[in-house]
């Protein structure tokens, strides 16, 4: 954001000097615009490879939702109505439901899990504080497929360490793929995997803030609880609204890891278990591509609509997106 | 000074721009599956004739290597370039994508007979009537041909059947003192309870991601899920997934898992597989493929081997026995193989010498539907290494195949498995019964043919 700010910026600055020029000669008014045009020439690469691997495929399955096709009957131009039933789909609905309950159940848990983690590693300034930045981080550089395959042996009641450990006390293993228990299994997964990541930005927050401030809160008495909670969290604040913005994007589009867990969850993991896998689904199984861009859409406009609410609410302390 | 700056970033763009549009144009070409020799690069195999013109190949036999060198060696005119595009679903979705996309698309498939209606209906598939299939009809029985043939249109060369029959361990029928493998469903219950009862694994088990089984099991008791005629009506279809014959089979095993007599588990995963080797199920209600799917998997091997034997299914009324399939795979002609006479020599020629046949049946990769091969003395009396040497052929599978009379499937196979999939899931989380999960899903595949522009009957 600040980038686009400082391109603005520099952009009245050029106009406003073209204008000045206007009243000036000719010849300046060539220049200027031959100066523009050199901007615009540096930013052509990034403009086509923009425009053709993003606005295009957009506008293109924009287009491709308009329409209905039918496997007995031919394509026809149905305007809004796929999204008219994909609002009313119970199997889209039901996907929004799950990812929106995920969102209000794993956010809270990987905040407090990553903040926690970078507050302490900012408080301890031993060898073992930089051993743990590493350990609690790598989950991250763990792609989510290795990942989420890793989970699946470790939650197999037959062959993972859960039956082994189960087995110990002469139990049998829980399901913890079952219908009832997918869902904190898969909030375990996703908050090991992303934790570490939010714990380095919000670490590199409190890094940079001057240590002079602590210095002048430890004078004035405040000990370290009231260090982190009132002077820490409030400087870092700007950094927990981004992750809180990551983290729900990429929640409302919840896919890989379910993904890669259904062969083995057991039928708990349904073709339409988030809308991801439901758009997913359609696609590629249903051959339904009209529909499932759709489903696309509509998922798109969901989470737009859940990110301006939140940063609506959070307007004031989130001044990196004011 | 400025003036050149201005050009090298001109020449900079350009560049990229050139490089970007000059994408389109031969990666347009490339995805085709026409170009024939564009495709001889992208082969899995390596081509014998190089000049020969080649017809690109999809399959995924775990000997398919084997039988593309039979088939290229014994070929000078043409040659197969073969990719193995993934086995069962990841192949038909990235089939279908090719088929939406029109293009990408390879000249041969491999696809199960279930799966042909729902690609002969978007027009994917050639009718290879028109290039000598009917000549190769008599190798195969009547219910195999069916399988593959829309009226007089046939639509793909049929290789590979699934007959059904029942594992069953030895070693855990002769610990629970069961002598002789139960021949009625009836037994089948009475057996798992007593088994149960002694404190003895899960009898068999009940998969909800093999819906296609399923389906085969509600067949056998006389259920017609679907009446469909692409080659007459494609869009008259009559469903009737909830009559009597389809309650009474889902409440059956419904009742099964309910009462634990039978495991829960999907098939074909680690868990299930680990299962099977650790004497967790006593039968597995299975295919003729099934051996060589399970031997692959490691299962009976080491202490475990020979311990496996294999009986017909059981019936529901033994005066009146009926055969049923599950599985089983055929080579297709796509519409968009440029030269499909050629194609359509490769689907039929492929998989059908007889050096291929015997490494397909003896490593158990397939249950051949060529009756040169059923026939055979051979392969009648062969004795199975998976079965401790019983004559599973004689005993079980032939008979079967012979007496399979072919299914009719629906134009929508992918969609009507998931949905019944979902109601199995159900049904072993005991919220629901038979009765109720056939009548939601008459429902569900109902509405859904409508949606499609069906007329349902």
């Amino acid at each position: 954001m600040t980038q686009t700010a400082a391109a603005v910026g520099t952009d009245g600055r050029t106009a406003r000097a073209a204008r000045v020029t206007t009243r000036r000669n000719p010849s300046q008014r060539r220049a200027a615009r031959r100066q523009a045009l050199i901007g615009w020439t540096f930013i052509l690469p990034f403009a086509i490879v923009f425009a053709v691997f993003l606005i295009a495929p957009l506008v293109y399955a924009f287009y491709l939702s308009l329409f209905t096709k039918g496997l007995a009957t031919g394509t026809q131009f149905s305007f809004f109505g796929n999204y008219v039933q994909a609002f009313t789909d119970p199997a889209f609905l039901k996907g929004l439901w799950f990812v929106i309950r995920f969102v209000v159940v794993l956010i809270p848990i990987q905040m407090a899990v990553s903040l926690a983690a970078a507050l302490v590693l900012d408080a301890i300034t031993t060898r073992f504080a930089r051993f743990a930045r590493l350990t609690i981080f790598l989950p991250y550089a763990v792609p989510a497929v290795i990942g989420a395959l890793m989970w699946g042996f470790l939650y197999s009641p037959i062959f993972g360490p859960t039956e082994q450990l189960a087995s110990l006390f002469g139990m049998s293993a829980p399901v913890l793929l079952g219908p009832d228990t997918v869902f904190g299994s898969l909030v375990n997964v996703v908050t090991w995997q992303w934790a570490g990541y939010y714990m380095i930005i919000i670490y590199a927050a409190l890094q940079g803030v001057d240590s002079t401030i602590y210095e002048a809160a430890r004078i004035d008495g405040a000990n370290a609880w009231q260090l982190a909670f009132r002077i820490k969290v409030p400087m870092v604040a700007n950094s927990l609204v981004l992750i809180l913005v990551f983290a729900l994007i990429g929640t409302l589009q919840f896919f890989s890891e379910p993904q890669i867990l259904r062969p083995i969850a057991n039928g708990s993991i349904t073709p339409d278990f988030t809308p991801n896998i439901y758009a997913y689904s359609v696609a590629f199984s249903y051959a339904q591509f009209n529909y499932a861009s759709a489903i696309s859409f509509a998922l798109g406009f969901v989470v737009f609509l859940c990110v301006f609410v939140f940063l609506f609410l959070t307007r004031k302390r989130g001044s990196v997106f004011a | 000074m400025k003036k050149s700056k201005l050009l090298v970033a001109a020449v900079t763009a350009g560049g990229v721009l050139a490089a970007l549009v000059g994408c389109s144009p031969s990666s347009g070409g490339g995805g085709g599956g026409g170009g024939a020799v564009e495709h001889a690069t992208n082969c899995t195999n390596k081509l014998v004739v190089k000049s020969a013109p080649t017809v690109t190949v999809w399959a995924w036999y775990p000997n398919m290597a084997k039988v593309v060198d039979n088939f290229n060696n014994a070929h000078k005119d043409v040659q197969v370039c073969w990719r193995n595009a993934g086995a069962g679903g990841p192949e038909y979705d990235k089939f279908q994508t090719a088929v939406s996309a029109n293009k990408g698309a390879p000249d041969v498939v491999m696809l199960e007979a279930d799966h042909l209606t729902n690609f002969e209906i978007q027009g994917a598939l050639v009718d290879i009537s028109k290039y000598g299939a009917n000549k190769v009809k008599g190798n195969f029985s009547a219910g195999a041909w069916k399988d593959v043939s829309a009226g007089d249109a046939v639509y793909a060369a049929p290789v590979d059947g699934g007959p059904m029959g029942m594992i069953y361990r030895t070693d855990i029928f002769k610990k629970y003192g069961i002598t002789t493998p139960p021949k009625t469903w009836a037994e089948y219950a009475a057996d798992a309870a007593k088994v149960k009862a002694a404190g003895g694994p899960a009898f068999g088990d009940l998969g909800a991601n093999v819906p296609a089984a399923m389906m085969a099991l509600e067949i056998q008791k006389g259920a017609q899920p679907f009446v469909y005629d692409y080659s007459k009506n494609p869009k008259d279809i009559t469903i009737k997934l909830d009559d009597q014959a389809s309650k009474d089979v889902l409440n059956y095993w419904a009742d099964l898992s309910k009462k634990g007599l039978v495991g829960k588990q999907d098939q074909f995963t680690t868990d299930y597989i680990s299962g099977v080797v650790n004497g967790k199920y006593a039968t597995y209600i299975s295919a003729a493929w099934a051996p060589g799917y399970l031997t692959g998997a490691g299962v009976g091997k080491g202490t475990d081997k020979g311990k496996f034997a294999t009986a017909p299914l059981p019936q529901w009324d033994p005066s009146n026995p009926v055969s049923v399939n599950w599985g089983g795979s055929a080579f297709a002609v796509t519409t968009q193989a440029t030269d499909k006479a050629l194609a359509a020599k490769v689907a039929l020629g492929l998989y059908a010498d007889p050096a291929s046949l015997a490494d397909g049946w003896k490593t158990q990769t397939i249950f051949p539907l060529n009756q040169k091969v059923l026939q055979s003395p051979e392969f009648i009396n062969a004795k199975i290494d998976f079965f401790g040497g019983q004559t599973a052929n004689k005993d079980v599978y032939v008979p079967a195949e012979n007496a399979y009379k072919g299914f009719t499937y629906p134009p929508f196979t992918v969609y009507y498995y998931a949905q019944l999939q979902n109601q199995l899931t159900a049904i072993n989380a005991g919220k629901i019964d038979g009765t109720g999960a056939a009548t939601a899903l008459q429902a569900q595949i109902v509405k859904y043919a409508k949606s499609q522009g069906f007329n349902v009957k």
